[in-house]
């Protein structure tokens, strides 16, 4: 009996070693398939390799046998939370390509749809930080609001997540009637509830005892590890493409480059938060103002690119999506490659959780609000 | 408006991007394509000439944006599209290899952090090895794969011609 107490009480002789924990592929708090062996001491994180592939689908190589209007229609179920951003990213790249200029109109339609899915991307992401960390109610008052844009989204585009709205030239169809009105009873009604985003969230102590100061990436990181959107901006990484490179209707805006310098779990969160209101501006700005015209320029039926080598950037909600198309003349592209933010930010996370506790490392991964079928692809 | 001074000075134009290429690699072979500047180099020298666009203060390209590889029917191509944080210009560097058999490149995973993933997912999918690159294994496939993006890949359960 003495003998056990003894053990027990005698610190110096427990063992204690490091173990692998898998976590995944179908862990809730990855949100889709992703794996992850973490090296673990105790709590205490010492490495985290990311597995991936699990729903790697081979767009890319799906794409070489395509035309580039179908192409458009991939490019949604990578990003399914970024769908229209996709979307456009082929459709400026093939537009440029042919150097096609497309009406006004069509490039206000194109800014307002992308903020408003930058929006629900938000506020799905917002839902899912709660509930990852245990607040549940959160993911109520996020999708309730989410649901508005949603509609919105059925009414003019036919679909509420995978939109299609986009086409080389243009838009699919015309705004409904109802859009301007409904866009802008959005806006008032959102602007009340954004102030209980922070009131649920931002100021609770538990979630700030648990985001602050943890998680750092320093800038010199961000940059090297190419970590984009939200998650680079947090770290001080200037790297929004609709300042640098401005498409659509971008360059008639003001809006703010939102950046932090804090480089923690919190200023991550707290970068989306500021960027849901710089977003409503957005589409307030130029909501009353679409210029009349067409909704899409006549286009080729069968469209054919120059031979040559061409590359879009656009800011998806989770940072910056590339595309490039190499052609060689024909209807169908010789190559195509996506540059997805979420395959650069996740190599990322190793950085990030290192040092810091196994709960922390689910708060972190919220933060990077991966996407798992935009890495995989 | 007096934040932005210094660094836009120092940005520079295709125009001025490509002289000043055209001065620092005689060898290498520059063009100007639709959007970006378009620096071709042999294999030898695509560590020596990453490192210093890298490092020299004019060019600082600190941000890879983007890593592709892509099969010819002679030869293979890793084209990296670059940026600087500091003076935000954009340019494009291809290295493009002798032969398509055996290909091995130096790898820039020590360069830019994020080179690593995407070098690794350049070689499960084309089959292009990487020389010193210390954790050079599959991405997304089994061993044992093909390389399906290269060309002459025989896609035997017909995922996509149907």
């Amino acid at each position: 009996m003495s003998e056990i107490k003894e053990v027990f009480l005698n610190t110096d002789r427990l063992v204690t070693d490091e173990y692998l924990v898998n976590m995944g592929p179908q862990h809730p708090s990855t949100h889709g398939v992703l794996r992850m062996l973490v090296r673990l001491e105790g709590e205490k994180v010492l490495n985290v390799q990311p597995h991936i592939g699990y729903i790697h689908s081979g767009i890319e190589k799906m794409c070489e046998s395509l035309s580039y209007p179908q192409i458009v229609h991939l490019t949604d179920r990578m990003d399914y939370l970024s769908a229209h951003m996709n979307n456009e990213a082929v459709c400026l790249c093939v537009e440029n390509a042919l150097k096609v200029e497309v009406p006004e109109r069509v490039k206000y339609i194109r800014t307002i749809m992308d903020e408003l899915t930058r929006l629900a991307s938000h506020q799905l992401w917002w839902c899912v930080m709660g509930m990852d960390m245990g607040a549940l109610t959160t993911f109520f008052y996020g999708l309730r609001d989410r649901e508005m844009i949603l509609d919105i989204f059925e009414e003019t585009c036919g679909a509420r997540l995978t939109v299609n709205y986009n086409t080389p030239g243009g838009l699919m169809f015309d705004i409904h009637p109802n859009f301007q009105k409904r866009v802008k009873d959005f806006i008032k009604y959102f602007r009340t509830k954004l102030p209980e985003y922070d009131q649920l969230l931002s100021g609770n102590v538990i979630f700030k005892e648990r985001t602050v100061n943890v998680g750092h990436l320093s800038l010199a990181d961000a940059i090297s590890y190419g970590v984009t959107g939200p998650s680079g901006r947090a770290s001080g990484f200037s790297c929004d493409v609709r300042k640098h490179q401005p498409y659509s209707a971008y360059p008639l805006v003001k809006f703010n480059e939102v950046l932090d310098t804090r480089c923690d779990t919190f200023a991550r969160y707290e970068v989306r938060i500021r960027e849901m209101h710089e977003s409503l501006s957005i589409i307030e700005q130029l909501i009353d103002n679409i210029p009349d015209g067409d909704y899409a320029v006549k286009m080729k039926g069968v469209l054919k690119l120059p031979e040559g080598e061409f590359y879009q950037r656009v800011e998806s909600a989770r940072g910056e999506f590339g595309v490039f198309i190499v052609s060689d003349g024909k209807k169908n592209p010789y190559r195509v490659k996506f540059r997805s933010p979420g395959f650069s930010n996740l190599f990322a996370l190793n950085k990030m959780a290192k040092g810091f506790k196994i709960g922390d490392l689910v708060a972190i991964m919220s933060t990077l609000d991966l996407v798992i079928p935009d890495i995989d692809r | 408006m007096t934040l932005m001074t210094i660094n836009d000075i120092l940005k520079m134009t295709n125009e001025e991007l490509k002289i000043y290429l055209t001065e620092k690699f005689p060898d290498a072979e520059i063009v100007e394509g639709a959007q970006y500047i378009e620096l071709t180099v042999k294999p030898e020298s695509l560590h020596e000439v990453c490192t210093l666009l890298k490092q020299t203060d004019e060019t600082s390209f600190d941000y890879l944006i983007c890593l592709t590889g892509i099969d010819y029917p002679e030869y293979m191509k890793v084209v990296y599209h670059l940026e600087s944080t500091k003076h935000r210009h954009v340019m494009v560097l291809k290295v493009k290899t002798a032969d398509r058999v055996d290909v091995k490149i130096d790898t820039v995973s020590d360069i830019w952090h994020t080179a690593k993933y995407h070098e690794r997912e350049v070689y499960d999918l084309l089959g292009i090895e990487f020389n010193n690159h210390n954790d050079l294994r599959r991405l997304f496939l089994e061993d044992g794969w093909g390389f399906p993006l290269r060309k002459d890949y025989v896609d035997e359960v017909r995922i996509v011609e149907r």
